[in-house]
Formats: structure tokens, sequence, C-alpha cells
């Protein structure tokens, strides 16, 4: 479970671009941050992950206060932590097998051959094909790095899983096969995941607990059904934008 | 203006010290260290080997032409060429002249390579591994070129001066007994010794503050090219500042 607690960040002393937020994300649910661009989504999930240090408040890993730790401490729990980035962040001079054994290689206690072993055991979770393992990132579509880029991220079996627009580029299809695949690991291995989102239909289906932040602010949470109901105006504006979203709202009111 | 340019070299001369701190800490696994380090002699050393090659040997071939049409006096030794297209490969071109060359070669890749990953998130990805991406990236970087071009400045030494040779087999304008004669005449082995070490420094310069301008490029692809340019060009003007340092320090 991670805690945020009274969380505040700003840039070089200018106004504060998250502005006094709590949350509570629980293991073994997806859990999304959600909210317009520009509303400060990306800067409190990498506040979460320790890339922007806060001005004050707590981020608690079971506990553990993110703040308060060592750039040393912070490189430990970190391999607790998996991550997939917008652009799936895949090393470019490596294959797709090695940018799974990348992690592996650098923290498993493991023999090699357990490695490459537990590499492609990923891979094939990810329901990638094996005849892909020896292809360059660039040589993929943009959903299969994506589906490498989780490989990577589940590799040394982390408690934490970290998502950043993980729909982004992607189509329809393929958007739901990514989502599905998060949500399915989620509850398999029981991490604690954060998805930064603004995709409505991630959001309606895989969300278990949604925080909506605005202008830097918490305004409003609860679960994907919760949404449907809520007496939020900022939401409403946000999540029932267009069209099909306010006839589904409506059918759901009725 | 010049007040600010003050305080920015300040900043910027600070964060760079930052950064070396963070590169030379232990690596996390030395294997992954070694096998990063091989790559890069490879890539940094011996793919460079070949543009030293040609601009060596053209170079001395060059010089000795130049120098004996300079030296066309009855009163100078006739192995006078062969000595000043020695001294100036051993003292200057080899070392200096050459490491800013590799100054453009190598820094604007090192540069480019770091700044690219840190634009498309992998450096990011890094540190959420729990890696020290500084010191996984750079320091390999830094260790193989320092250890490479103290070789290519020798290996650019020996061909310079055969381009020399191949003007006197080529051609009328010098004899090769003389330009033997002349690379030979008073050899101070110091000078290699002197040019060894300024071309250790330079590899640092040019490795530590290309990787300097790629690890903290901000923005998208423009960012990496000016961030490319920022790292040649410092680097360079660092080199001639060295140059002069060191040259005080071990020729005066």
């Amino acid at each position: 479970m991670i805690e945020v607690k009274h969380v505040v960040k700003s840039f070089d002393g200018g106004e504060p671009v998250l502005k006094d937020i709590s949350a509570v994300f629980e293991a073994g649910k997806v859990n999304m941050i959600i909210g317009p661009s520009g509303s400060g989504k990306t800067v409190l999930l990498k506040s979460i992950i320790g890339l922007h240090r806060v001005d004050s408040g707590r981020i608690e890993y079971d506990g553990r206060n993110l703040p308060d730790m060592r750039m040393k401490d912070i490189r430990l729990l970190r391999r607790e932590v998996g991550m997939l980035f917008q652009g799936a962040a895949l090393f470019d001079s490596m294959t797709v097998l090695q940018n799974v054994l990348f992690p592996l290689e650098m923290f498993s206690p493991d023999p090699p051959a357990r490695q490459v072993e537990r590499a492609k055991f990923c891979l094939r979770r990810v329901n990638l094909e094996e005849d892909k393992y020896g292809l360059m990132p660039s040589e993929i579509s943009g959903g299969m790095q994506k589906r490498v880029a989780i490989a990577r991220a589940i590799a040394l079996q982390p408690k934490y899983l970290f998502c950043d627009e993980p729909n982004s580029g992607l189509d329809p299809r393929t958007s739901l096969v990514i989502d599905r695949l998060i949500a399915e690991l989620t509850r398999e291995f029981g991490m604690t995941t954060i998805v930064n989102s603004h995709d409505m239909n991630s959001i309606m289906e895989i969300g278990d607990h949604i925080v909506f932040i605005e202008h830097g602010a918490k305004v409003w949470q609860g679960s994907r059904t919760d949404i449907l109901h809520a007496d939020c105006q900022e939401l409403d504006d946000f999540v029932f934008a267009s069209d099909l979203f306010k006839k589904i709202k409506q059918s759901s009111t009725h | 203006m010049l007040a600010s340019f003050i305080l920015d070299s300040i900043r910027t001369t600070g964060r760079y010290a930052l950064l070396m701190r963070k590169v030379f800490a232990r690596p996390e696994r030395g294997r992954m260290f070694f096998r990063q380090f091989v790559q890069e002699v490879g890539k940094l050393g011996l793919q460079s080997l070949p543009i030293v090659i040609i601009i060596s040997v053209f170079i001395g071939a060059i010089m000795t032409i130049q120098t004996k049409l300079n030296t066309e006096n009855p009163i100078l030794p006739a192995y006078t060429t062969g000595l000043v297209t020695r001294d100036t490969l051993l003292l200057e071109f080899s070392s200096t002249i050459m490491c800013l060359i590799l100054a453009g070669k190598v820094g604007s890749n090192i540069a480019s390579e770091i700044g690219t990953m840190r634009i498309t998130e992998q450096i990011d990805a890094l540190e959420i591994m729990g890696i020290n991406s500084a010191s996984y990236l750079i320091l390999p970087r830094i260790a193989a070129f320092v250890l490479m071009m103290p070789l290519l400045v020798v290996y650019s030494m020996a061909i310079g001066l055969f381009g020399g040779y191949c003007v006197g087999v080529f051609s009328d304008i010098i004899t090769v007994s003389d330009y033997l004669l002349g690379i030979q005449y008073a050899f101070i082995p110091y000078y290699i010794f002197y040019s060894v070490v300024k071309s250790l420094v330079f590899a640092f310069i040019i490795a530590s503050v290309a990787s300097f301008y790629g690890y903290y490029v901000k923005g998208g692809a423009l960012d990496v090219g000016r961030a490319s340019t920022s790292a040649v060009v410092n680097s360079s003007v660092l080199i001639l500042f060295f140059n002069l340092v060191i040259t005080n320090l071990m020729l005066n």
C-alpha cells in the first residue's frame, strides 16, 4: 500500500504544482490518477516514485517514508518498483530479450540460465511471440514495445507498479490489451498499481480506485462505478466531455 | 551581463562536479560494468582508428612538404625537415590537434547518445530500477576513452611520421635518408611522455564534458543537437586551456 499525505510540490519556488494532496493506493488494486492535461498528475506520479523531491508531506511505501530516505535507501526501495513509461523507454541498444533480462542481470542472485528463463517467462506472460525476442525495440510495434516494457517491469517481481499514460499512442484494441494485462498482473502478483491516465476507456475498464486531480489539488476520489453518480462538477466536465459518455451517464441515472 | 555569465559558469561547474561525484561510485555489478567498458573501448577507441589513420598520414605528409619548402636554406642541415616534422607531431599535432578532432567525433557521439536516452526516458527507467544511471552510463565511457586515447595518440605519431616518409619515397621533395636522419636526430623520449599525459587529461575532458551535456538535456531532438554542439565547443575550449597549463608545467 502507498499512502500520500499532504504532499506539496513546487518548482524553483514558484506556485505549488501539487497542493496538499492526500490519497491511499491499495495493494492488489488498479489505482488511477486522472485529470486534464497540466493538472499535475505526472508530477504527482514522479513525486511518488521519487523522481521529484516534494516540498513537504509524506509518501509512505508500506510505512516507509520516501522523502526521509537517503539516496542509497531510495535505490534499494526502487528494486521493489516496476514502471511502464509513456513511450515504453526500452533500451535502444538491446534486443527485446536483453531489455527484460537487464534488471535481472543487475540485481538477481540467480545464475544466468535461470535469469534467461525468468525473462522468457515474463515475455510469454505478456503474450509476446518467441520470434520477436531477438528483435530490436525499433523493429516492433508500439503495442509490442509496451508489452515488453511491462515484462521488464515485472521481471524482478515488484511490489509496486507504476504506469504513466500506458495507452498513449495506441489504437483502442491494443489499449484494451494493455489495460487488461495491467489489471491481470496487478491481481496475480498482488501489486500496488498506480496508473496515470486521462483515457476514459481505461478508467472505466480497469480503474478500481480513482483519484481525480485538477489544478494540482485533489478534487474527488472513488471507484469507477461511483464516477457515474458523483456530485462533482469538475469531474463531470472532465469525464463526460464527450457526447458518448454523456449518454452513458444519462442511461445509468435513468 | 558579465555577472550573469560568471554566475552561470559557477553553477555549471558545480553541477559538473556533483555529476562526477555520482559517476565515480562503485558499479552495482562489476560484470555489467566490464561488459559496458569493453563495448565502449570498441566504439570510442577502435572505431576512431580509421579517422586517426587518415588524418595523421595526410598531415604528416603535408607537414613534411611545407617544412621542406619553408626551410629551403643552405645554412640549415638537410635533416631539419624530418626533425621539425617529428617534434611538431609529437608535441602538438598527435596529442592536442588529434584530441580536438576526436572531441568532435567522440564528444558529439557521447552527448547525443546519452541525451537521446534522457529525452526518451531511458535514464529515468534506469533510475527507477534502482541503478545509479550516471555511474552506469558515464563511468565506462570515461574509463574506456582514457585508456584508448594514449594508444590513439601514439598510433597517430607513428602514422604521421610514416606519412612524411611516404613523401620521401613517392616524390623528390626530400630524400628518404635525410628524412630518416631527421626523425632520429636529437630525439627526446620525454616528449612522448608529455604527449601521453596531455592525452589522458584531454580524454577525461572530452568524455566527461560530453556526458555532462548529454545527461542534463531537457526537451526534444533539437535540444540533443544543441547539447552535442555545446559539448564539442566547451570541451575544445577546455582542451586548449589545459594544453597551455600542462605545457607550462611540463615543458617550461
